[in-house]
């Protein structure tokens, strides 16, 4: 046989084994998880705050870093999209293609999206510090919402750019100006906000980087913006530290729910995107 | 709109600047060239040395980058060349599911799977003895989770070489493989480096996974099994005491500085080759 047939056969036995390693980093992933996390599992860990000489080994959950995160990631992602969605909607309505602002608001978005949320964690605590602030459900939900603006500009311009330039000038031969138009834009757009959301929530409760510089951390539920609130990923982090065996089996327990919230979130994200797809041109 | 629009690309710049502006008292007292090449760091004594934990950073980020890019680039291909669309559906959906795994979840798998196994299984066959939390653990961890960025840049880069290349070059009786070696992987180039550096910035700025796996010893390492100290975990490890200390806030976000321009310049160049190679395919 000739050498490039031989080659080829290697080269495709090869790309199968990548293709499967990639699948079992997923099940090891999981399984891992699983295995160690489901028997710590019980109904107290998502019922209850931590008791006293929780992290000793003491009774309690930790109900209070999953209110904590969904809050903030409730709080960052409506006030995220009060903030991108007339953005995209400028970017792609008011500007033209080859608009320089749009080329340079499009390489900004990018370059925000690779900064670490470490370094967004790092600077809004200085600003936190200046304005006297301390750390608080208000500061994580501020940071959160910093980090996810980029990822829900980008995904939702990705679709909008897709927009048919007819339907535009169809509305606006209907006598719409530019700003009515968002009502068209808006339904065109659907799935991919849906689609932007769930990305952005998906990264907005898995961040620990950047609230553990601005939301710090707590025992108890917060009740206003100025406590600080307490994180899954933190909570997660928090008991893994500890030297008790028993703590640490339950950070296991606290990381399966954590990986069953971003699945849930995920699996109805894509349903609602297909639900929303049935305006489509 | 406009005022929202042109506010959030200035975000970039405020981020910069206000890093920048925190982190020049330290200047003044050292200088920045020998911060960056000094590994003395006790910052009780007012020494900060960041060259351990800048070399912690290369390390990992080196090791993560050598390990994920041969099975990206083959498994990128081989979903752009070769499969099927029932295959790809299932490969993509667990990239999504690889994606979405918060970042301490891959933490917590480091320390219960990969941690192990190397001070049990790979260590012993090397070193006389090793804890596990090395720098091979973080750049194990780092390499799976920059998987999924390589693999969708690499397909989305495929992608956009023309089908007539490929026709031509099988028309000429070259295989598959030969296809997707000379002309869609040449023709990509610039694409594949670009999305390597982009990779690369990830892994600069990843945080809480690295920091539960690679042992967090303020020291240079000198070889896979070793200890090391990267910089974001410097970040978050101090954050708290960092006010108690003169010129340890300074130093600390001098390190988020860093970082920043760091992953600033590589994002900034890589996205702009890619934007050329999507506008030349048009």
């Amino acid at each position: 046989m000739k050498f490039k047939f031989i080659e080829e056969k290697v080269a495709k036995v090869l790309m199968i084994a990548s293709a499967i390693a990639v699948f079992a980093f997923v099940v090891n992933i999981i399984y891992t998880i699983l295995r160690r996390g489901l028997p710590a599992l019980n109904w107290d860990m998502i019922s209850k705050i931590p008791a006293g000489g929780y992290y000793n080994g003491g009774g309690g959950g930790i109900l209070n870093a999953i209110v904590g995160s969904l809050y903030i990631v409730l709080g960052s992602t409506i006030l995220g999209l009060l903030i991108s969605i007339p953005v995209v909607f400028y970017l792609n309505v008011y500007l033209s293609k080859d608009s320089r602002l749009a080329y340079t608001a499009r390489l900004a978005f990018d370059v925000l999206f690779g900064i670490p949320s470490i370094v967004y964690g790092a600077f809004a605590f200085t600003i936190m510090i200046y304005l006297g602030m301390h750390t608080s459900l208000g500061g994580g939900i501020l940071v959160i919402t910093l980090l996810i603006i980029p990822i829900l500009i980008r995904s939702m311009d990705e679709v909008a750019r897709q927009l048919p330039k007819d339907l535009l000038d169809a509305t606006y031969a209907l006598g719409a100006t530019k700003l009515e138009t968002i009502q068209v834009v808006l339904r065109q757009i659907a799935p991919g906000i849906a689609t932007a959301t769930l990305l952005s929530v998906g990264r907005a409760i898995g961040d620990a980087a950047g609230v553990m510089f601005t939301a710090g951390f707590t025992d108890s539920i917060p009740t206003s913006l100025s406590q600080p609130a307490a994180t899954l990923p933190l909570s997660v982090f928090f008991q893994l530290s500890s030297p008790n065996a028993d703590v640490q089996d339950r950070a296991y327990s606290a990381a399966l729910i954590l990986i069953f919230i971003v699945l849930v979130i995920s699996v109805t994200g894509r349903l609602i995107t297909n639900h929303f797809s049935k305006n489509k041109i | 709109m406009f005022t929202i629009t042109v506010a959030s690309i200035l975000l970039v710049v405020f981020i910069g600047l206000g890093l920048y502006l925190k982190s020049v008292p330290i200047f003044e007292h050292t200088s920045f060239w020998h911060l960056i090449t000094s590994s003395e760091w006790k910052p009780g004594s007012g020494e900060f040395g960041f060259l351990p934990f800048i070399a912690g950073t290369l390390w990992i980020t080196a090791i993560a980058v050598l390990l994920s890019l041969p099975v990206a680039l083959l498994s990128a291909l081989f979903l752009t060349e070769y499969s099927k669309t029932y295959v790809k559906k299932w490969v993509f959906t667990a990239l999504d599911i690889l994606a979405g795994i918060p970042s301490v979840v891959y933490g917590v798998w480091g320390t219960l799977f990969i941690v192990p196994w190397i001070s049990e299984k790979l260590a012993p066959h090397f070193v006389e003895y090793s804890t596990g939390y090395t720098v091979l653990a973080g750049g194990i961890v780092l390499g799976v989770m920059i998987l999924p960025l390589l693999i969708s840049l690499f397909v989305e880069i495929f992608s956009a070489v023309p089908q007539e290349y490929r026709d031509a070059a099988l028309s000429l009786g070259a295989t598959k493989w030969q296809t997707s070696k000379y002309v869609v992987l040449r023709k990509t180039f610039p694409g594949i480096l670009a999305a390597i550096i982009l990779a690369v910035s990830r892994a600069f700025g990843e945080t809480i996974a690295v920091l539960m796996v690679c042992g967090n010893i303020p020291l240079i390492p000198h070889s896979l099994f070793d200890s090391c100290y990267p910089l974001p975990a410097l970040i978050a490890n101090n954050y708290g005491e960092m006010l108690s200390v003169p010129m340890y806030e300074s130093a600390l976000m001098l390190a988020a500085f860093l970082l920043f321009i760091v992953v600033f310049i590589f994002n900034a160049s890589s996205r702009a080759v890619i934007y050329q190679i999507e506008r030349r395919y048009k």
